[in-house]
Order: structure tokens, then sequence, then C-alpha cells
């Protein structure tokens, strides 16, 4: 059986030749969750961007292949990789505000998708989001159909995202950051669902965040990232038992923690930003693209 | 993401241009005596209508030919930018400080002073400029002052407006609150924190306002309502080189390319400074 | 328990709330803080914790007189300071000092790191030995020296926030308020920035009010909490006590809600009532 999203030594560059992917091997299973956890700066917003094909223009993929479902995105033509991509994934964003159109009502943003790009009839895009938002808990539907996005709590806009990301039923779910915007209490009640509608959906998830008690409890997979690299990749509960590499070691030794303040918190060592350093260097070395 | 921001700030072809142009065309014009090669005024009309110099018929001396009363092109030209400039950097300059100051008192201070502002803003921009500039200058008289008056006048609302908008957003970021922290009071706060972060906007408004006054004075020396008739302007050349299109062109086109490269340049001279000197590099 | 340095009774602040302006005319008043009554004992480091509209943002900005009070008062060393007017203020601004929660809004892009932290030394009569004072608050927060002459844009988001420490305590302040200053931050950054807080207010015998989302930095910084929601304190207490045997049940949810890192197969699970 195929990964549902699988990445081979993906590299990208800026246009002054600076890597910012480093070879990046990743797969994700089919109704997996895997986390992508790094720092600001790690790329790991921009390996979500790349699976969807929304790079921004000044990044240049110089090497590697993405394949969804064993078909790999590469060799397709554009609009045959757009196709694919729509209809087998879809994002879950950070901010929800300003992933919808604040001048138009919640309902036609939702449906809009599933009719324009999958075809569907109208009745049937409808009904399909009527069930989503049953299935993300929202109690009143007609009331925020007709909403616009401001008249909604943060919360509320993304039970909404999450249930426009379900609708279609993708294969692959992108979810970048989505919770990071909101309160603790709203982000547990998010997290549980998006959790919740995985399981039944049985939809594989790439979950990037920044926050690795977030990755504790929504992940089965998780690849750690720094500077564009993938230092290490673990079963969730393997990479908190037995962390390998001393960076993972030292952010979650960063991470709070209320239970025992005193043995988290702890700034990151200088050896091991110094380690890091050397291993980015040593791989950028010898690094050559292998096409492009 | 560092290299584009230096590339952002090197100097870009567009200042480059611009600024060659602007100052090619202004000491042309401080230095119009030694420079221009015949009398602006000096008719003669044995020399009617010469075509400019790679033209035949053209006579030297005369590069871009002369006009129905033999007068120089090149030279009315030379001496038309004095007027222009002059206009160009009185008047941007009032309008500048007057609608400046105006605006960074109402985006800052806001509440009362802001809605007199804003009214007064409102109401002046209800007049057509032109119009209103005709009016003005019918009313105060023809003649230099005049002109540059009535541009400062009518045109410190574009100040206004620009950095009222700049300010008031300024006003809400956290370094004005804490300069409150640090002991300023509120007029300290408005000169320290905000009108350095108004400057770039400034700069470039009154390149594009010294633009829109040579417009302005070309426009109304067109209509006869600017200085005397007897010095050039580039309106007053275009004005009279209208009348013989058909046997002269380059009466009406070359005055004409003048001020639109000249009007051009001052807008994109302004845009360029702008961002060759903005540090708010997010 | 020492003399407090602040002591806040029936605290009630109104904004204009701008989403109910009519068309003409003032906004509305909306009630941002309905009545809160604490103390911040001298040299005591008090966390002040809740969501996004609890207030928490509204009351540091109160604290330290960015905003007057509708009603009740704001005691400093004694002194009633909740109506004083900006020019009776000035005096006491070296001793109420602030350190904003996203550094980059927080510093002025046109100014030197030396001006940053000059500005308030000159505004309040230190501006004998300015260049002294500077490098002295550099190295207080490890900048090296060269600092001085950069500009925002030229610092990363730590050294930001180690800027806008040093201008905070350039003045020696008696009281400070952090309102999120880590929460921009990524996590190795956070905990040298909030180690460095730690030792400078120790160090400094500082009184700080500390505003945060996040209860577990609260734990590791703070000696007594302050649990808000909605304009109105929950529950207030010693830190130690409020974790390990918090009260009221908003207090137990906010806790509940915090993902620590460890593995917790039952953390998703949907809780056994439902919450109806």
């Amino acid at each position: 059986m195929s990964a549902c999203l699988e990445i081979r030594s993906l590299s990208a560059v800026l246009p002054n030749g600076q890597r910012v992917l480093r070879s990046v091997s990743l797969a994700v299973q089919p109704s997996e969750v895997r986390a992508l956890v790094g720092e600001s700066g790690a790329g790991k917003t921009m390996i979500g961007k790349a699976v969807l094909g929304v790079l921004p223009k000044s990044v240049r993929i110089v090497e590697g292949e993405m394949l969804i479902e064993g078909e790999d995105l590469g060799r397709l033509d554009p609009k045959a990789r757009r196709t694919l991509i729509g209809a087998r994934t879809a994002l879950i964003p950070q901010d929800p505000l300003t992933a919808l159109n604040p001048s138009r009502r919640i309902g036609p943003q939702m449906t809009d998708r599933l009719v324009r790009i999958l075809g569907w009839s109208g009745e049937r895009a409808d009904s399909r989001i009527r069930q989503l938002l049953d299935e993300v808990q929202i109690r009143d539907p007609e009331r925020v159909l007709k909403s616009y996005p401001h008249e909604l709590s943060g919360g509320m806009r993304q039970r909404v995202l999450i249930a426009a990301a379900f609708a279609a039923e993708p294969r692959l779910i992108v979810a970048d950051e989505p919770t990071t915007a909101l309160d603790v209490t709203v982000q547990k009640q998010i997290l549980r669902l998006i959790a919740q509608l995985q399981r039944d959906h049985g939809t594989a998830i790439l979950f990037v965040t920044h926050d690795l008690g977030v990755v504790a409890k929504i992940s089965q997979k998780v690849s750690v990232l720094y500077a564009g690299k993938v230092v290490e990749e673990a079963e969730t509960a393997q990479l908190f038992a037995t962390p390998q590499h001393p960076y993972t070691r030292a952010l979650i030794a960063a991470t709070p923690r209320y239970t025992d303040p005193y043995a988290s918190l702890k700034p990151v060592d200088e050896t091991v930003l110094a380690g890091l350093a050397a291993e980015i260097a040593a791989a950028d070395k010898d690094w050559r693209p292998s096409h492009g | 993401m560092d290299e584009a921001r230096i590339l952002r700030r090197g100097l870009s072809p567009r200042l480059w241009l611009a600024g060659g142009w602007l100052l090619v065309a202004l000491l042309a014009a401080i230095f119009a005596p030694l420079i221009a090669p015949q009398d602006p005024l000096a008719q003669d009309l044995m020399l009617e209508h010469l075509p400019p110099f790679w033209l035949d018929g053209a006579e030297p001396g005369y590069w871009l030919g002369t006009d129905s009363l033999g007068r120089d092109l090149l030279s009315r030209l030379i001496f038309g930018g004095r007027i222009a400039f002059i206009v160009a950097f009185a008047a941007a300059s009032a309008a500048c400080l007057v609608g400046s100051a105006l605006g960074l008192i109402a985006g800052y201070f806001g509440g009362w002073a802001d809605r007199i502002i804003s009214r007064v803003v409102d109401i002046w921009m209800a007049f057509p400029p032109v119009l209103f500039a005709i009016l003005l200058v019918a009313v105060l008289g023809t003649g230099l002052s005049s002109v540059i008056i009535a541009i400062a006048v009518i045109d410190w609302t574009r100040f206004c407006r620009v950095i009222r908008a700049e300010a008031m957003s300024q006003a809400r970021m956290d370094y004005v609150e804490s300069a409150r922290i640090a002991g300023y009071g509120r007029i300290g706060i408005m000169l320290r924190e905000v009108l350095p972060n108004v400057v770039p906007s400034v700069v470039a408004l009154l390149s594009l306002e010294m633009g829109i006054a040579v417009i302005v004075e070309a426009i109304l020396s067109f209509v006869n309502l600017s200085i005397s008739t007897d010095d050039p302007t580039w309106g007053g050349i275009i004005a009279e080189g209208r009348l013989s299109i058909h046997q002269a062109w380059w009466v009406l086109v070359f005055p004409l390319a003048t001020l639109i490269l000249t009007v051009l340049s001052f807008s994109q001279f302004g845009e360029g400074l702008k961002a060759r000197f903005d540090p708010v590099l997010r | 328990m020492a003399e407090p340095l602040f002591s806040v009774r029936e605290l009630k602040v109104a904004l204009p709330d701008m989403t109910r302006k009519p068309l003409i005319g003032r906004a509305p008043l909306a009630e941002i803080l309905k009545g809160l009554d604490f103390d911040l004992p001298k040299g005591s480091v008090t966390g002040i914790v809740g969501e996004s509209g609890s207030g928490k943002s509204t009351l540091g900005r109160a604290l330290v007189r960015l905003l007057e009070p509708s009603a009740g008062a704001i005691s400093f060393e004694g002194r009633d300071i909740s109506h004083l007017s900006e020019a009776e203020l000035r005096p006491l601004r070296r001793d109420l000092q602030m350190i904003f929660q996203d550094p980059m809004s927080s510093l002025n892009p046109r100014h030197t790191i030396f001006n940053i932290i000059a500005a308030p030394l000159r505004q309040n009569g230190l501006g004998d030995g300015l260049k002294e004072r500077v490098a002295e608050a550099l190295q207080r927060v490890g900048l090296p020296q060269n600092f001085a002459s950069r500009y925002r844009h030229e610092l990363s988001g730590g050294q930001r926030q180690r800027v806008g420490i040093a201008r905070a305590l350039a003045l020696s302040p008696k009281f400070v308020l952090a309102d999120e200053i880590i929460s921009g931050l990524d996590v190795s950054t956070q905990a040298q920035i909030l180690t460095l807080l730690e030792k400078l207010a120790a160090e400094m015998g500082l009184t700080v009010a500390f505003i945060s989302h996040d209860l577990s930095v609260i734990r590791r910084l703070c000696q007594q909490v302050i649990v808000m929601r909605e304009g109105r304190i929950v529950e207030s207490s010693a830190t130690d006590a409020l974790f390990d045997n918090p009260k009221e049940a908003y207090t137990r949810d906010l806790l509940a809600a915090i993902p620590l890192p460890e593995i917790d197969a039952d953390w998703l699970q949907p809780p056994a009532k439902s919450p109806a």
C-alpha cells in the first residue's frame, strides 16, 4: 500500500541560493497524523505549502519528489497537478479570519469549493456542509451559514474551516498551526474535534506546529525540523520517551510544564546550537541539486 | 530575505533616471542665461518656424527650432523651466508644511482637532481643483506669487489626508505607549516617535506635489492666468504651440514632452526616495 | 506579608466599544474591568492569567496608568493614582515601567537601540553619563555593546525583547508590567527571556506584574497568581496553592486545557460529563 503522502529528499532554495529545505524526506500513511515541529524558520510551513503547491514565487524546488497516494506530482502537468491536489488534499489554516473572505457569508464560502472545484450540485454541497457542521458540534448551523466571518468567535471560525476541510473527503489534510491563534480552552476543543473527525473519516493529517505539547497530544508520528532539515523522526511516544537528537531533547526541556516548572523552560544550550550549525554546514557542503 | 532588502535599498534605475532628468532641468533653469543659446524673447520673423536641428532647413544655434515669432524654442523651454521650478518648490513646500502639520495633529491627537481638520479637508476637496485654482488666481490677480499661493491653498489637503492616516496608524504602535511610559508628553511623542515615521511619505508626496504644481502652473499659463505673458512658461509655450501645430509640430511636442517628463520624474523620484530611505523593513 | 506596593480596590475600567459605535456620535462605553480588588506586595512577582477578553491587558494598562479607571482606586505606595493627570503622572513614570508583548511594534524603527534605551533616562533627568547608563543597561540584559548603534530590524526577536527589558529597567523602577512578553517568541528564546527577567527581578528587588495566557510560565516565575475571566477575578492566591489545589472550576479547566509535552492518550477524549 502506498503512503498517502511521500516526500523524498525535497530541497528548495531562495533566489540568492540559500537553502530553505534541506533534502527533507517524510511519509504520511493513510489515517495517520504526522506532526512537523520546529521553531520559526525551520521550514515547517514551507513543507505544507510545497505539498499544496502554493509556495511563494521566490522559493524554488530544486530537488526531490512529492507523491500523493503514489502519484508523482512532478510528473503531472500543472493543470493535472492542481486537479489532483484539489481533489485529494485540503488545508486547515492558522488564521481563520484571514482565510475567510470578510465580505461574504459563511455558507456560500463553504459550498463554493465543493461546487466549483469538485463539480457537486448545490443541494449535495449544502447537505454535506450541514452534516459536517453537525460533526464539528455547531448547534445552530442556520445562523452560522448566514453569518459573516467577523460575526463569529475565533473558535467558531476554526470549526467552520475544519468542517470545510473535511467536507470534500480529502485523503490528506495539511493543518498549519491551526490552534496557535486560539485560547487554551478553545484549543483543546478544536484539537479534540480534529482528532475526532480524523478518526471518523480516516484522513491523514500533516500537522504543522511549534508546540511540542500539541505534538504529544495529536500525532502518532513526528518529524523535528531545524533550518529546513529533519533532525529527528520517530513515533511520537518514542520521541518523548527517548529523544535521540540533542536538539529534540533541548526543545522538550525548553517547553514549559506547570507540573514541573524547574525542570522545564530550560534555555537551549549553546553547544546544541553549535552542533546544529555544524550539522547544517556539513549537509550543505557536499550538496548539489540533483536536477533543476 | 536580507539580500532582497539590500537590493531594494540600492539606488534604483528609476531614481537615477528621474533624478538625472530633474537635475539637468534644474541646472539648466538656474543657469539659463549662460546656457540658453538665444534670447528667449528675441523675435525674428525671418526665422519663423525653423525645424529642429536634424531636419532640412534647420539653422545652427536653434536646436529645437523656432516658434511662429521666430523665437528659439530651446531657450524658451529653459527659461520656462525657471518659472516651473520656482513654482514647484515654493508651492509644494508651502502646501507640504501646512498640510503635514495639520495632518500630523489631526492623526495623532484625534478627537476635536481631528474632527475639525477632517471636516475642513472634506469641504476643501469638494471643489474641483483646477476650477478652484482659476477662481483663486482670478481673485488674487495674476502673477507668480498668486500662482504659488493658489496651488498651496488648494493642495495642502493632499498632504493632510495622507499624513493624518499615517499618523493615526503610528499612534496605535506600542512605541507610542512606550514613550508615555518613558515620561514623554503628547507633543514630545508626536515629534519624537510619530514624525520620523511619516517623513518618507512626506518626502514622496512633496516630490509628487512638485510635479502637480508644474502641471497646475502650466494649466494656468495655458489659460493665460499665470504670470505676464512676456516671460516664457511651459504652459504658455504649449498654448501658443497649439495654434501652429499644423505648420510646426515641434512647437507643441517639445514643450509637452518636457512637461510630461518633468512631472513623471518628480513622482518617480519621490517614490524612489521613499523606497530608498524607508528603514521600516518588516 | 510585606506592605503592598499596589493596592487596588473596586477597580472598574470602561472603554469605548467601537463595534457598537453609531454612524454619528460617540461609541458607547463597555465595561472591561468589573470591580477588581487585590494587592501587589513589594518585591513580589504576580502572574495575571486569563484568556482573550478576560481584561488582563486592560488591567495592566490601568496599573501603569496608560488608561484611567472609570471607578475605584489604584493606590501606589499609599497614594491614589487613579485619576492623576498626565502631568501629575510624569514624576511617577520612572517607577512604573512596562515591557511590551510585541518588541517589533514597541521599538521605533527610526531610532537606534541607544536612543530607545536612552529615551526614558533623558526624560527623567538622568541625561548625565547617558553613555555609561545605556552601556550598563545593555550589559544587564546580556547584549553586546555594539548593539547600541543598531536598529530594530537588525535584531532577532529575542534580542528585541532584551532591548525592551533594558529600556524598562534603565530607570531602576519600582514596578514593571510585563505584558505577554514571551508569547511571540520561540520556545528556546522564551526560556532565555524568562530566566533573564527572573534574575533581574530578584537582583533589583522589582515588583512585577506578569501578564500571560500560559499557566506553565506563571508557575515558574510568580509567587502569586490572579486568574481573570470576563473582567473579574476568578481566583487569586499564592502560586503553589493555586496549582496544587485550584478552588474554582474555571482554574481547573484552564489547567486541564494546557497540552503538556507528555503522552496522554486520554487528553483528547471527550469529558465524561458533557458540558451541556
